[in-house]
């Protein structure tokens, strides 16, 4: 089954750029990317830029609306994803548990809808 | 020649009761459908009250309970919409039938329960979920009996049964014995579950007396089936132990009123011997193995309180120093409050009154923490004090039992 890991944090929680800090957060998403292809279950996984550069979008009676911000404002934002192609849910919390921010934002696990 | 068989529908029940869990945990590791698997061990129950009421029992009523939820199985897909997606499973089912025309002897039926009781206690599911769906899958309960339990609609627990089904299903939750790495972690919540239904059993004072009775016996004999399931592991054998330790006061806990009888105003005469004999004897054995954990502690404790007499002659000190384990394990302020009421049976006024004062402002809001409090002032003699801390209990209690034990304490003391 297909499994979406949606990385939410609250813009400041983790550790400061250019901290010593920082390099081992980023070494552990090093990590799991590459455990991740290592164990042939990753099919994509990117981080996002600040919900200061999100742009929404409605159409409504045919008109393209476009908004300024985020869909929702929330003090945890999504900041990334991964795809991952795991044999069950406990394989996926298991992946999830290794991605870095989990440990102060949290990571929630939608299986993808399969047609 | 084996003697007649009982087959009025009160025995039926029961066969079918004895062997809900064991025989569904069965079909759902052939047929990987938790709501097919049900429904056509339903099916099979129905067909079990119109064939054995009329011909007797059969040899073997499980594996013929079996066979007859695989053929209701195979019925059931081959009028499924779906039929294509299932026909795999169908292939598997069909196969299985040929092989084996007989229905199978019970000894030969693989006891798979614990790979169900790992999937019904999983923690992406919501906590009361898991509860409903222990005792409906493993425990055999009908959706109406769970209702009643938990004061619940009928079709609002039907719901929540069908919901965890579903997520099951469409969340891939595995149908398996979770790993090592994950195991401690996970018998953590089955035993935690396990605990809230027999919490709810015994603690719970609201609702049907009989009712609350079945769920501590539900939840004794689903922990008798994991402890026979794993033997040796020592926080199955303490949550076991804590269980029947518990029980056995089942009959001193309340008086014929039906008003709540605490611990040392209960008649000890009426605890049940056998039961603290096993729970005890478990107990030392879990202990012995040298991993202790919160429900050890807490089987222990109650171990002490099963020896004694009386209040008087409980071992009070070696209870503050299980209390004391316990914080180690699990530094909570509810775990300091049953301490500090541990020091003052001790003899320790003082030093439970300093402690008790620590926990006020974490504790505020908890009623049992002003029930505590205005028991020990009592029981030291400070009376106008008592009064008022039974009264901030009494505003602060939801439980008409509850209630009516403070009001008669506060009263006793008034006059």
């Amino acid at each position: 089954m297909k499994y979406l890991a949606l990385i939410y944090a609250a813009p400041n929680a983790g550790p400061a750029h250019g901290t010593p800090e920082f390099g081992e957060f980023m070494g552990g998403y090093m990590a799991a990317t590459q455990r991740y292809k290592a164990d042939n279950v990753l099919i994509a996984g990117e981080g996002l830029k600040a919900t200061s550069t999100a742009t929404t979008v409605r159409v409504r009676n045919g008109k393209t609306e476009t908004m300024d911000g985020p869909f929702a404002e929330t003090k945890e934002t999504l900041g990334g994803f991964y795809l991952l192609d795991c044999a069950n849910l406990d394989e996926a919390i298991k992946y999830a548990a290794m991605i870095p921010s989990a440990k102060f934002g949290c990571v929630e696990i939608r299986p993808v809808m399969e047609y | 020649m084996n003697p007649p068989l009982d087959a009025s529908t009160q025995a039926i029940n029961g066969i079918v009761r004895n062997n809900w869990g064991r025989l569904l945990a069965s079909l759902i590791g052939t047929l990987r459908d938790f709501q097919l698997a049900e429904d056509s061990l339903q099916d099979a129950l129905e067909s079990a009250l119109d064939h054995w009421r009329r011909s007797g029992l059969p040899r073997s009523p499980a594996g013929w309970l079996l066979q007859t939820a695989r053929r209701k199985a195979i019925d059931r897909i081959r009028r499924h919409r779906n039929f294509e997606r299932k026909a795999a499973e169908y292939a598997a089912l069909i196969e299985m039938e040929q092989e084996n025309p007989e229905p199978p002897e019970e000894q030969t039926i693989p006891d798979e329960r614990l790979r169900l009781i790992f999937t019904c206690c999983h923690p992406a599911l919501e906590e009361k979920t898991r509860i409903a769906l222990t005792l409906r899958t493993l425990g055999g309960l009908t959706t109406r009996e769970i209702a009643r339990a938990f004061l619940d609609r009928e079709d609002a627990m039907a719901q929540r049964l069908v919901r965890a089904k579903q997520k099951i299903a469409d969340a891939g939750i595995p149908y398996e014995i979770p790993g090592a790495a994950a195991l401690p972690e996970r018998t953590a919540s089955v035993l935690g579950v396990l605990y809230l239904i027999f919490n709810e059993g015994y603690a719970s004072t609201s609702g049907d007396t009989q009712i609350r009775r079945s769920l501590c016996d539900e939840a004794i004999r689903l922990t008798q089936i994991l402890y026979d399931l794993r033997r040796g592991e020592p926080e199955i054998m303490g949550l076991l132990a804590l269980m029947l330790l518990h029980d056995s006061r089942r009959d001193a806990r309340s008086n014929a009123s039906g008003n709540l009888v605490p611990l040392e105003d209960q008649n000890r005469a009426l605890w049940h011997a056998d039961k603290i004999a096993s729970g005890i004897q478990l107990i030392e054995k879990a202990l012995g193995l040298g991993a202790p954990g919160p429900f050890q502690i807490q089987a222990a404790i109650s171990a002490v309180h099963a020896e004694a007499a009386s209040i008087r002659e409980t071992r009070w000190q070696e209870i503050v120093g299980l209390y004391d384990e316990l914080l180690r394990i699990q530094p909570n302020p509810v775990v300091r409050l049953n301490r500090a009421v541990a020091l003052s049976f001790a003899g320790a006024a003082d030093a439970a009154f300093a402690e008790l004062d620590r926990l006020k402002s974490d504790l505020a809001g908890y009623q049992p923490y002003h029930a505590a409090m205005a028991d020990c002032l009592r029981r030291a003699g400070h009376l106008p004090e008592a009064v008022s801390s039974y009264e901030t209990a009494i505003g602060l209690s939801t439980n008409p039992a509850e209630r009516a034990f403070l009001t008669s304490r506060l009263s006793a003391i008034a006059n």
